[in-house]
């Protein structure tokens, strides 16, 4: 196999349709992702990563489309394919996970089958075959007595268990690349680390490249090589995990790692208030001139009102998209 | 503001109804009951009979505004009574709960259980014909949804903060339901009472239709539409326009009570289609 | 499955009981009794002395909570009493009109099924589109019509004009005279399961569970087969259920209509003659009816949904 990455997303666009206007919701996203590699996309609600995931696995749907960029999946342009083109590569070989364990499982199908499903849909073997299978996939992610649990409906499992089964469906077919959105942000604390945990054994075990998408800073840090922060729209930010903490460039991305509480920091500092950055997200059909950033920026000055600063390289590898970067 | 059409068509409809019912003495060409002339029995739409004659020769479309103001009056006063019934018990039911909220759900259990047009049926049977039995009879057969939908209204806002809050200032309960509770549950009640208008002109025109509601010669297009299915093959324009007439005011209503719920109550486009 | 049968019975008996009482208690107050509506209308002049025997012999003297009691007892050995006019016994006569009520019933509602559940998934699945506008018209206006006046216009047009189709009656249970009164009284549940199925579907349309099933690469119509009908069901079949009781009320207009012999043209009659025991009876039986049609629904719901039994 060739060197190229896995996943190339080049200047994506992703258009939010209000009758017969059209406005950028996503704008100018450009990353990368390697094989096996966990690259984790940061923001607040509402700045596009969720909807830049359902890009990649083609799952828009009114009022959202792409609008523009590429999408480039081990090699080859997937923003144009067909619905049945892309539907070999959905769930076979980029899978994804949502949020919402509760909602996410049909409420009257056993897990068993829902998982069967995958290895009918992409595997072509029989239902009985089918099911076999799923009892081990169900056994992969750690679920307990799989063999009985199979015929359990949704409504009989914990959060928890319920997005075992959703990792379960995903990897069933051992994709080459597994979307998460908010993978535990719906559950308990103590559920979340196995959930994690969990996710990253079983990508590494694979060879499963993992898109983490997260508002959690820290969650994302911690699961991921290379961080990308959005935000309104765009990637404001890519760097590093460890160095986003260490060193954060732009003026969105300190905002964010200042919001975070450190472990010890009292000890070291003293007692102090938590820092936030004041300000919402603007809506998409309201994003301001220039610097998407600029009303909630200490540092904003009249360029970042007025011009929209360019992609800066910067010198160990990362890229920010800011007038003042530091 | 989106154009809303069945709002607006509704709303047409609906007023063009109304107007033919307030108007009618100025609108009728003849009066509806004592202008009998059998000279002119089963005439055909034309002339000076717009609509035609019946049997007894009276000119149906006088008739046919007249039976506007039977119906839109047993429509809307019976489904007031219906809608204070309903708010009554449903309110103070979710209010209060313990066993006024038990006996309250089983008796809007059976009323659930009998259908409305056999109950108020039952009710014409014991009671005379005529308008104030079939205001009883449509008004006390047709309150459960209203009570349903206003129990679980008032069972999830009395938990909310201001309610609490008008608690602890003293209110009277009275007074909380009244003023706290009832405006908050208006909107879907109004689309509930809106649909069961049209509803109940159907009664009305079903019971009277029976020969259980309003007795002939008064014309109410229920009546008018039993004495025409003996006259359907030599005078079938006897029976269309009292029933167009139904078809329209009740169409009027339900569009209209669609539209109110579109604004009124998003939520409910999904919990009752 | 068969506590949940259980228990849904224990359930119904007491709105069983509760509507026996009210049906007892309405027609104990009416003003007068059958003897003094028969002398009433003129026709026949009753003198005291008949009056008196025939308040005897139907035990109408008694006080009313004797008369209840003795009601409540024959209700549970299924004795409904003896009609006032024929001196049959209520049961039978009852028994003779259930066969045709609910064959029109039944037939009313297949008609109905049939067409507006299908109709209802085709205007979802293309929303906005033409198919949808036009259904939706017709849904709304479907509600809106009276159903003696559809009747009779159906009758009209297929039976006098066109002469197609007999007119009225039962024709022995040729299948020809069930036609159009079944059309009659299907169109208003048609037009409401209609709607019901659309909202169901599109609501589950953007169900999340949709969106993991398209994730899985899986084709619009295995999403709609595998994963969409089951859920749609559930609601599709409570509205079956409740519809079943407004079609077997409004059959009272449509059997009259098309002098259909069935329970509702029975009770008409029987309202008008005042042969109190048969209209007890008839609404008695009509609500036992509704309420096992949708107990059965509960429990095929049951069986679909597998959240049911626990909640």
């Amino acid at each position: 196999m060739s060197r190229k990455p896995l996943l190339e997303v080049e200047n994506l666009r992703i258009d939010l349709s209000v009758g017969d206007a059209k406005f950028p919701a996503v704008q100018d996203v450009s990353f990368t992702i390697e094989r096996g590699e966990t690259f984790g996309l940061v923001g607040e609600s509402g700045c596009g990563k969720s909807i830049t995931s359902l890009a990649l696995i083609g799952l828009l749907r009114h009022p959202l489309s792409i609008g523009g960029g590429t999408i480039r999946f081990d090699g080859k342009e997937i923003q144009n394919l067909s619905q049945s083109e892309m539907r070999k590569l959905r769930g076979n070989r980029i899978s994804m996970i949502f949020q919402e364990p509760m909602t996410a499982l049909n409420p009257l199908s056993p897990i068993g089958r829902q998982i069967a499903e995958m290895f009918v849909l992409h595997k072509g073997v029989s239902w009985t075959e089918a099911n076999r299978l799923a009892v081990e996939a169900l056994a992969s992610v750690r679920v307990p007595a799989p063999e009985r649990r199979v015929k359990d409906y949704p409504h009989q499992l914990s959060g928890g268990m319920r997005q075992r089964v959703m990792i379960a469906i995903a990897l069933a077919c051992e994709p080459d690349l597994l979307l998460a959105d908010e993978p535990t942000t719906a559950l308990d604390v103590t559920v979340q680390a196995e959930i994690l945990d969990l996710i990253r054994e079983l990508s590494a075990a694979r060879g499963t490249a993992v898109l983490m998408i997260s508002h959690d800073l820290g969650l994302i840090a911690n699961m991921c090589r290379r961080v990308g922060v959005m935000y309104a729209g765009r990637l404001v930010e890519e760097r590093i995990a460890d160095e986003v903490f260490r060193n954060p460039s732009h003026p969105y991305t300190s905002g964010l790692v200042a919001s975070l509480p450190l472990l010890g920091a009292r000890s070291k500092h003293g007692r102090q208030r938590l820092k936030e950055i004041a300000g919402v997200v603007p809506p998409v059909a309201a994003f301001p001139a220039g610097c998407r950033f600029n009303p909630r920026c200490y540092a904003a000055t009249e360029l970042c009102r007025v011009e929209d600063p360019g992609v800066t390289p910067l010198a160990n590898g990362g890229l920010v998209r800011c007038h003042h970067h530091e | 503001m989106k154009f809303r059409a069945n709002l607006v068509i509704g709303g047409i409809l609906f007023a063009g109804v109304v107007i033919a019912g307030i108007f009618a003495p100025m609108l009728a060409h003849t009066d509806p009951v004592m202008d009998a002339n059998l000279m002119y029995a089963e005439e055909p739409p034309g002339g000076a009979f717009w609509f035609g004659t019946d049997a007894q020769g009276r000119d149906i479309y006088s008739r046919v505004l007249y039976g506007a103001r039977i119906s839109l009056t047993v429509g809307i006063v019976s489904q007031l009574i219906n809608t204070v019934i309903g708010v009554c018990l449903g309110l103070s039911a979710g209010y209060w709960g313990g066993w006024w909220d038990d006996f309250v759900n089983g008796l809007t259990n059976m009323m659930l259980a009998i259908p409305s047009l056999i109950f108020a049926l039952a009710i014409m049977a014991i009671l005379n014909p005529g308008l104030t039995s079939l205001l009883i009879a449509l008004g006390l057969t047709n309150w459960s949804f209203t009570c349903r939908l206003a129990r679980a209204s008032a069972l999830s806002l009395k938990s909310q903060g201001y309610v609490q809050a008008a608690k602890v200032l003293g209110y009277s309960d009275i007074r909380i339901m009244l003023t706290q509770l009832l405006p908050n549950m208006l909107g879907p009640i109004i689309v509930i009472g809106t649909l069961g208008m049209g509803g109940a002109v159907l009664a009305e025109a079903a019971l009277s239709f029976l020969g259980l509601g309003i007795r002939p010669p008064f014309p109410s297009w229920g009546s008018m539409l039993s004495d025409a299915r003996d006259q359907i093959t030599t005078a079938p324009w006897i029976s269309i326009f009292p029933g167009v007439a139904i078809f329209i005011t009740v169409l009027g209503l339900n569009l209209l009570g669609d539209g109110l719920r579109d604004i009124l109550d998003p939520q409910a486009r999904t919990r009752r289609a | 499955m068969l506590s949940f049968i259980v228990r849904r019975l224990l359930q119904t008996l007491p709105i069983i009981l509760a509507v026996a009482a009210l049906i007892f208690v309405m027609f104990s107050v009416i003003p007068g009794t059958f003897a003094s509506s028969m002398s009433d209308d003129g026709r026949s002049v009753l003198d005291a002395e008949v009056m008196a025997r025939m308040n005897k012999e139907f035990g109408l003297d008694d006080p009313v909570y004797v008369r209840f009691g003795k009601y409540i007892a024959q209700l549970a050995t299924f004795d409904l009493g003896t009609s006032f006019r024929t001196r049959q016994p209520v049961a039978s006569v009852i028994a003779d009109r259930l066969w045709p009520t609910a064959q029109l019933s039944f037939a009313a509602m297949l008609f109905a099924i049939v067409v507006g559940v299908p109709l209802g998934f085709i205007a979802a699945l293309r929303p906005g589109s033409w198919i949808d506008t036009i259904s939706m018209v017709s849904a709304v206006s479907g509600l809106s019509l009276p159903k003696f006046w559809l009747g009779l216009m159906l009758m009209y047009l297929f039976a006098l004009v066109l002469g197609w189709l007999p007119s009225f009656g039962y024709g022995g249970g040729d299948p020809r005279y069930i036609i159009l009164p079944a059309i009659a009284l299907g169109v208003a549940p048609l037009a409401l399961l209609a709607r019901t199925t659309r909202a169901a579907v599109l609501e589950i349309m953007n169900a999340d569970f949709v969106r993991t099933a398209r994730s899985k690469g899986m084709s619009e119509s295995k999403v709609v087969r595998w994963h969409l009908t089951r859920n749609a069901l559930v609601i599709i079949l409570t509205t079956i259920g409740l519809q079943f009781g407004t079609v077997i009320g409004q059959a009272v207009v449509v059997e009259k209509l098309f002098s259909w012999p069935g329970l509702g043209s029975l009770l008409v009659d029987s309202v008008t003659l005042r042969d109190i025991p048969v209209v007890q009876g008839s609404i008695l039986v009509i609500v036992l009816l509704f309420l096992i049609i949708n107990m059965l629904v509960d429990v095929l719901c049951a069986i679909i949904d597998p959240r049911i039994k626990y909640t």
